[in-house]
Parts: structure tokens; sequence; C-alpha cells
């Protein structure tokens, strides 16, 4: 009987002492990366087409939705950057200064299929290894559509054969964005 | 690693030349127990046995010699000894007063269960691992195995189940370490252990009424003599380059004031397959553990406290992203992060803090009963870093915390040929998922109680037959306060079951309460016949029910560590589990053998399987759900001991468990494949206590397992490929050599040394491990020479 009654007094304490350390306050995500917009502009005029990519519940098991503003010019040279955010915090975050800021560990990649087009690099980290949030696509002579990649890797073997020309094969590391975009060349 | 070698030998030779004949041996009470303290004594020599009750005199000339050997409350013995050469003397003491039947009493008192087969660690495989993890000292006994992540992160499956089927009981608590996931290791320090039981059932009824799988019973050291002696290991291992000082100190009474303390601390960098550095795979450990108690005739009051404090590196080449990441690390066989050896650990990686303690009364009511009640108070914090941008790199990405308070009462007594152990226990837990990590948390913050109530009793039927009978009842109940994705609410279908759940919500999730009440029946069976010949046979059943643990019910969302998103399931039911296991062996003068059948039918098995893909802005994942199924495992264990001469043993192990998925007519997932262990030892005893060891172990290849393998296009050059990702082929067969050895010596008066040299994995073999979560990624560890060096003082 006596131990009933501590054991009653000690869990009556325990619940007390307990339930003030619980916080309902929901997590706000800030690592989340949940849009990717890139911007092609003409080099010598022309239409500039967008192609963004938003991913509004993270890991959850909606789709991103993909959008693109329209169809690229054959034989045209576009300058090219890309821009990542985080829509759930309020403004948006952009997450394109934090990849910058540790430009050593990232770098992104772009893939063309059917042969549309080349994409060089236009900006590079502080050991002179290409990083990618700039660069420039040009595209071929070819009309057709195809798919474009866009891969942001962390901790890629920046030194791995091919991987400074754009070669993903080789890159190792692991990957924090890929969108691919199906585009029309007209 | 050269002079590793050099150093051995120098100290085996050196030290070993000095003296001329030695009298070694073991004092021990009539149940061979070790009489630590003990005097030897000679005409100008003498000697105390040290804590396993061994002691040694060197430098004795020749001729005849008469030695007195006593302990207090035993009769002293005396004998004439002729030496001319190097002498053995073991020696029985026998107590004054001759009580032989509160022996008895106290051994079956101390037993978990009287009809099913306990298999304890010896102390020596205690210290011997010294510098690795509690499940790698438990891998001796046949029947359990290893689920690991990685080379640090080491679990024991016990029968072919592990993480919540297999509690860990230390100085009768249970560990609430947070056992639910599988990269979560038991937070204990194996040098903190004085003996260590596995229990290959649920008829530890005292204990829990929910471990389908087995026990882990872990005592601390306890000793009953007055005495004052500590310990120290230190142990050094090439893998790794680092290694491990456990120091401990123990004050015996046999009533007044008994204490112990212990200190370890382990450090190790990245380890290495035989090709290549293992990047990130280093571990640090900082454990503490105390205790101090008072006895009188009739009662005993003790306070305990332990602290483990680990931080767990986790290998670079397992950070994936994406499938297309998972694929090509299996199909190339490469890791895809391979730094330079370093001792540093960087994310990803795990920091671990477990304080646990408990204050301990027990009242001795007459000559046969006793009451204890202990309360016990435990804090775990678990920390996960992942690789994350920016400000937030030095920032948790998981931090749970886990407060459990317990408290226990326990009866017991004894009858002529009855025995009874009743109890009730009382649980309350507060877990605590903190929201400033800025990741939402796999598990939720809960509170959960529970009430458990047993009858344990033993009838000696006749002196060679006993039967063992027990029930439990578990009540528990569960809430937990979790945000649902307002998607995966839907996806999951919740809102036409769970839609009265929510209390809460915000512009993309639900905030909801849910809440779960258990009710279990356990119950356990025994039978135990002693025959005449030697030959024991034991019989048990038992029934047990295990709740959905918070990781099954509330998963949700993206494991870094394996590129998968796990999804629990509140729909998930109790699973129930009925297990019969058969011992029987036998002891012939020099050859002991044990053989272990079971059959295990478990209804409503939890287990993950994959369901499909999700495709997030990071590429597509798999999905891994939890889902439930009746499943049936049928195995046998096998050990057998022999003495092929005093100085040559051998020793053999098998195990074998057959798994079944009896709803879809399938192999189960992760059922550890068939292994046989071998090992030869040469033990000189008068050559300062040389132990030679060689070991063999085989592990074949799991043949038996799901095809769980799924298709995906994944991108090349721009292009979607189709490929087959495998996920359920399990690794080649392998074979492993470890060789271990020992010397003693005497380097002081109250000095014992032994130096212990030990390869493990001699061959530097190549291989991966079906049951290491990181098959995927890396091979397993090459070969390692460790060498330990051990005072008692």
């Amino acid at each position: 009987m006596k131990n009933l009654k501590i054991m009653a007094l000690a869990l009556t304490a325990i619940f007390t002492f307990n339930s003030c350390s619980n916080d309902d306050s929901p997590v706000v995500e800030e690592e989340l990366i949940t849009t990717l917009a890139a911007t092609f502009v003409p080099v010598g005029g022309g239409q500039t087409i967008t192609l963004t990519s938003k991913d509004l519940d993270g890991d959850g098991p909606d789709a991103p939705v993909v959008v693109i503003s329209g169809n690229f010019a054959a034989s045209t040279t576009y300058s090219g950057s890309v821009q990542f955010l985080n829509e759930l915090e309020n403004p948006a975050e952009n997450k394109t200064a934090e990849i910058q800021e540790k430009d050593l560990e990232h770098q992104v990649f772009y893939q063309i299929s059917n042969s549309l087009g080349n994409f060089t690099y236009s900006d590079f980290d502080s050991a002179g290894k290409p990083l990618g949030l700039e660069f420039i696509f040009t595209t071929g002579a070819n009309l057709g559509t195809g798919n474009l990649t866009i891969t942001l890797k962390h901790l890629p073997n920046k030194n791995a054969a091919g991987v400074s020309a754009g070669n993903i094969a080789n890159a190792g590391g692991s990957t924090d964005i890929e969108v691919t975009f199906l585009v029309v060349l007209q | 690693m050269r002079y590793f070698f050099i150093l051995f030998f120098l100290l085996w030779f050196g030290l070993s030349s000095y003296g001329q004949f030695t009298l070694s041996g073991k004092i021990t009470n009539e149940k061979n127990q070790p009489l630590t303290g003990s005097h030897i004594h000679s005409k100008s020599m003498n000697a105390v046995s040290n804590p396993i009750g061994e002691f040694e005199i060197n430098g004795l000339p020749k001729g005849e010699l008469r030695v007195y050997i006593s302990y207090l409350g035993y009769k002293t013995c005396d004998t004439l000894i002729s030496i001319n050469q190097d002498v053995l003397l073991n020696v029985k003491l026998k107590p004054i007063k001759t009580d032989l039947k509160e022996v008895t009493v106290k051994q079956t008192v101390t037993k978990v269960s009287s009809s099913l087969s306990e298999q304890q660690i010896s102390k020596e495989s205690i210290e011997r691992n010294s510098s690795k993890t509690l499940a790698e000292a438990l891998k001796d006994v046949a029947g359990v195995s290893l689920l690991k992540t990685g080379t640090s992160i080491v679990k024991p499956i016990i029968n072919g189940l592990h993480s919540s089927r297999v509690p860990i009981f230390s100085n009768q608590i249970r560990l609430e370490d947070q056992q639910w996931g599988t990269e979560h290791a038991p937070n204990f320090d194996l040098n903190a252990a004085g003996k260590i039981l596995v229990i290959k059932g649920a008829s530890g009824l005292q204990y829990s009424g929910d471990a389908v799988g087995g026990i882990v019973v872990i005592e601390s050291a306890n000793v009953k003599q007055d005495t004052l002696f500590g310990k120290t290991i230190l142990s050094g291992a090439s893998n790794g380059l680092g290694g491990t000082v456990s120091s401990s100190i123990h004050k015996g009474n046999s009533e007044g004031w008994r204490w112990n303390a212990m200190g370890t601390f382990t450090y190790f960098g990245d380890r290495e397959t035989p090709n290549y550095v293992l990047s990130n795979s280093g571990n640090r450990e900082m454990n503490f553990s105390g205790d101090v108690s008072y006895i009188k005739e009739n009662y005993e009051l003790s306070a305990f406290y332990s602290l483990y404090n680990a931080t767990i590196g986790i290998l670079s080449a397992s950070h994936i992203g994406n499938v297309g990441d998972l694929y090509n690390s299996i199909n190339n066989q490469i890791p895809s992060v391979i730094d330079d050896f370093t001792h540093s650990i960087k994310n990803p990686k795990q920091a671990i803090q477990h304080h646990l303690v408990k204050l301990n009364y027990l009242q001795k009511l007459d000559e046969n009963s006793s009451i204890a009640t202990f309360y016990s108070f435990q804090f775990n914090n678990r920390k996960e870093f992942d690789l994350r941008l920016g400000d937030d790199s030095d920032k948790a990405a998981l931090d749970l915390q886990l407060t459990t308070h317990s408290l226990q009462t326990d009866y017991k007594k004894e009858w002529e040929k009855w025995s009874l152990k009743t109890g009730m226990s009382g649980l309350f837990q507060n877990n605590f998922a903190n929201p400033k990590t800025g990741v939402r948390p796999l598990i939720p913050t809960y509170v959960r109680f529970d009430a458990g109530l047993y009858g344990v009793g033993t009838y000696e039927l006749k002196e060679d037959l006993i039967m063992e009978g027990g029930i439990r009842y578990d009540f528990s109940t569960i809430e937990a306060t979790k945000y649902y994705l307002k998607s995966r609410w839907n996806e999951r279908g919740y809102q036409a079951d769970f839609g009265d759940i929510i209390v809460g919500e915000t512009s993309d999730q639900w905030l909801t309460k849910p809440q779960f009440t258990f009710h279990n029946l356990s119950a356990s069976l025994g039978v135990r016949k002693d025959f005449q010949s030697n030959w024991k046979w034991l019989n048990n059943i038992s029934l047990s029910n295990r709740n959905p643990n918070p990781s099954e019910f509330f998963s949700d969302g993206l494991h870094h560590s394996t590129g998968q998103i796990e999804l629990g399931d509140l729909r998930l039911t109790k699973e129930e589990s009925i297990k019969f296991s058969s011992s029987l062996s036998k002891k012939w003068k020099s050859f002991s053998m044990e053989l272990n059948p079971f059959f295990h039918h478990i209804t409503n098995f939890m287990y993950l399987r994959p369901i499909g893909f999700e495709t997030t802005i990071r590429g597509a994942f798999p999905v891994w759900e939890f889902q439930q199924t009746n499943a049936r495992l049928v195995g046998i264990d096998f050990n057998s001991q022999w003495k092929i001469t005093p100085n040559w043993e051998h020793k053999f192990s098998f195990a074998y468990v057959n798994g079944e998925d009896l709803i879809e007519n399938k192999p189960l997932i992760d059922m550890p494949p068939m292994t046989i262990s071998t090992s030869i030892q040469y033990k000189k005893p008068t050559w300062n206590g040389l132990v030679l060891e060689l070991q063999s172990e085989s592990v074949f290849r799991q043949n038996r397992y799901p095809n769980f393998n799924f298709e995906t296009d994944i991108n090349v050059d721009g292009n979607f490929v189709p490929v087959t990702v495998d996920i359920s082929t399990p690794p080649k067969a392998y074979q492993l050599f470890h060789l271990y050895s020992e010397m003693r010596f005497k380097t002081f008066k109250s000095l014992d040394t032994t130096i212990a040299f030990s390869v493990q994995n001699i061959l530097n073999t190549s291989y991966r491990d079906y049951l290491n979560r990181q098959r995927f990624f890396v091979d397993e560890m090459g070969r390692n020479i460790q060498l330990q060096l051990k005072f008692n003082y």
C-alpha cells in the first residue's frame, strides 16, 4: 500500500515535470530547396526562356510542378543562370548564395539529349574549377525535342576525369537536386 | 604494424625468462566461483588470488614445498607439493559451515529462467572485446548474429530478430535508448558489464512481455568478499589507428559498504578495407559508471549511475542522393567518396548520450523471501548531424530527447519445492523531438505510460524434474504530437480513419494527436529434466506481444543514410508471437555439447518493404513502408566444446535460421545466413598462462531472400534509361580467420599483467555482409591487429 502511494506520488510529479517541455510548434524547414529556376537570355536579343521546378512538400508524396516558359530557338547562344530557393520561408530564402559560399563543395551539371545543344561553364570556384550557377547554352541547328537535366551535386570529385568539362558520370558525391525538363527546339 | 610484433615478442621472451619454477592456479569454492583475495602462502613466499581467483608464485626453488591456502569463512587447505617443474594447483575450498541447500537455492534465484537455455558471455570474452561494441561480444553465442551500419553501429540479432524485439537490461533496467532504428546501436559500454546473459526467447517475464526475439541481461561487477582491487585494460588497434583505455576499481564487502567505479575512453579514426579507406568511419566514446551499496544482513541499499557518451561518424559514401546514386553505388561496387585516412569525424555523424540512474532497496523478509523496489531515471539524447548548407552545418538534423522514469517492485519467496517471483512495474516516458533542427523529425514528440504485473512460479516435481510457468499483463498507452504534411495525410488515406485526431493546422500541415492503448497478456511454460547420464533437456513455450514502436507508427520522411523514404503506418496492430524452444545438452568427461532447435510463429510481424517511388526536386526516391505479415522462423543452434588434451581445446558452433513470410509464401528479408565457427586453442598455464587460439568463421550466402528489386529510369547523359536496382541479392559467402594469444606476468607483488596480441581477418579478405546496411556502398573492414595490456592490481 505504501509503495502504491509513493508510486502515485512519483508519477504525478513526473507528469507535471515533463508536460511543460512539450512544444507544439511546427518545424520550419530551413534546409529545403523547394524551387529551381533557370533563366536563359539569348545573347543577340530575343525571347528569354525560364525553366522552373517547384516542390513545396519536400520529401512528401507530391511531385514537383514543372513550368517551361517557351521553346528554345535553334542556332542561338543563351547566357544562362540558375537559382535555388526555399519558398516555404516567408519571404522566400535564396539558397544560391549559400551554394556560392561553399563553392568547393558544389557543382551544377547540365545535360541535354538528342544533341540539341552544348553547355559550357562561365563561373568558377575559388580553386578555378567550374561551379555552374552561370553557364552558356548554345543550341544546334537541328530542330526537335529532348530532355534538359539540371543536377546539383554535393561534394563531387571535381578532379575526376571530365568533371571540369561538365561530365557527371565520374563526379560521385550526392545529388541534392535533379530536375529534367522536356524542352523543344524550334 | 611491425612494431606491434616486435614489442610483443620482446615482452613475451623478455619477461618469461626470469625465475626458476612457477606455482600457479585458481582458487574457487565448490561451485567453481573464484575466491578473490585468497591467501596462498608457503615458507617464504605468498600471494593473493586476483578477481578471477587466479594466483601465481614465481621463482620457487626445486624441492618440497608446504603450501597453505586460506580464505575467510572457508576451511584452510594445506598441501605438500614437490617442485621439479612448473606446477599448476587448482584448489576448491570448502565453506566452514556447509549449507548446501542454501547454495542451490541461490543459484536458481540468479537465473532468469530454469526452462530456457541461457548463454553466458565469459569475462574473458568481455575483456577481449574491450574496444568493441556490446553486440560484438555477444556474437560468440551460437544463434547471435550482428546487424551493422558501418563498423561502429552494431546491434545483436537473436535467432533472426533484433532491435525492439531484443530488449537489453542493464542491472534490471530496460535500456530506453531508441532501439527502434536499425542504425541505433545499444547505448552501453561493454567494459561496464560484469556478466552478460543471452536468453533466446521471451520467457523472462519478470523483465518484459514483449521480448519477441530474446533478452540480453547485463549485470555489473559486484564483489561479495571484503577486498579492494582495480583493473585497467589498454587496447590499441591497427585498423582505425586508435584504441581504448578502460579502468575500474572495485571495493567488495560481505557486509557494509561496497562500491565500484569505472571509466572508458575510446578513440578511433577511419577504418580501412583491404583496398580503401572507409572515410568518416571513426568513433569516440567517453563512458563512466559507478555504484555504491550498503549491505546488512537483511537489507541492501544501492545507487547506480552510468553515462554513455559516443560520437560516431557515418560513412561519407553512404550519404547518397536519389535512386540514381544508389544504382551507381550498387553497380560500381566502389564507394562514391574515398578520402585520405584521418582521425577527425565530419558530418554526417551521430552524437549520443545516455544517462541512467537507479536507486534500489532490497529487504529480506525472512530466510526465504525478499522484496526489492527500484526506481530508475534514464535520459537519452540522440543527435544526428547531416551534410547541411551554410549556417546550419553545425546544427543537428535530428535531436531526440527521450526521458524515461520507471518504478518496479519484485517479491520473491521460496518454499521447499516451490519458488515464486511476482511484481509490478510502472513506466513513464516522454520523447521530445526538438523542432529547432529545421528538419521535420522522423520520430515525433510523444508521451507513453506503461504498467505491468507478473508472476512466475517454479515447482520441483522431482529432484531432476522442474516445471516453470509465468504470466504477465501489460498496459501501454502512447500519445504523440505530430505534424503531417497535408499531401502525405491524403496519400496515406488517413482522413477517413483518423480525421478526428486533427487538432490544428498550418498552411500545408495538419497537427494531429494520435493515441493508442494496448492490453497485452503474455505467458510462458517450461519444463526441465536432468537425466542421470548428464543429459539435460529443457523445453519452453512462450507467448509474447509487441506493440508497434514510434518508428513503425510515425516514421515519415527521407532517411539520408540510406536514401530511402520510410513511412510508418497508424493502422499497424500489435505483433503476437509464440515460440517453442528446446535445449538438449550433455557433458561427457572431455566433451560437452548443446543443441537448440526452435520454432517461432509471429502474427502481424512488422517489417519494412519497398512499395514504389516518389519524385521530389532531388530526383526519385524509393519508398519503404512498414507492413505486417505472418512469419515463421525455424532454426537450430549447436555448439560443442572438446578438451582434446589438458592443453588443447576445440570449440565449434553452428547456427541456422529459416524465415518465411506465410502470407506471400516467400522468404523473410534480412534473415541471418548460416554460420559456422570453429576454434582451436592451446593453453599452457605453466608458461605464464599462455593461450593461443586460432578461429575460423564461415558465413554462407543467404540464398533465401525476397526479391524486392525495383525497376526505374535513371538519367544517363540526359536520356532516361530503364534499370533494375538490385537491393535484394545477398553478397557472396565468406570465410575469415582470427588469431588470439595472451600471456600473464606477475610484474610486481600486487600487479598482474596480461598481454594479449590478436589479429582479426588475418588474410585481409575483402567481403560484404548481408546484414550490414552499408553493403550497397562499401566492403567490410580489413585486417586488424590488436595489442592489449591488462593490469590487475
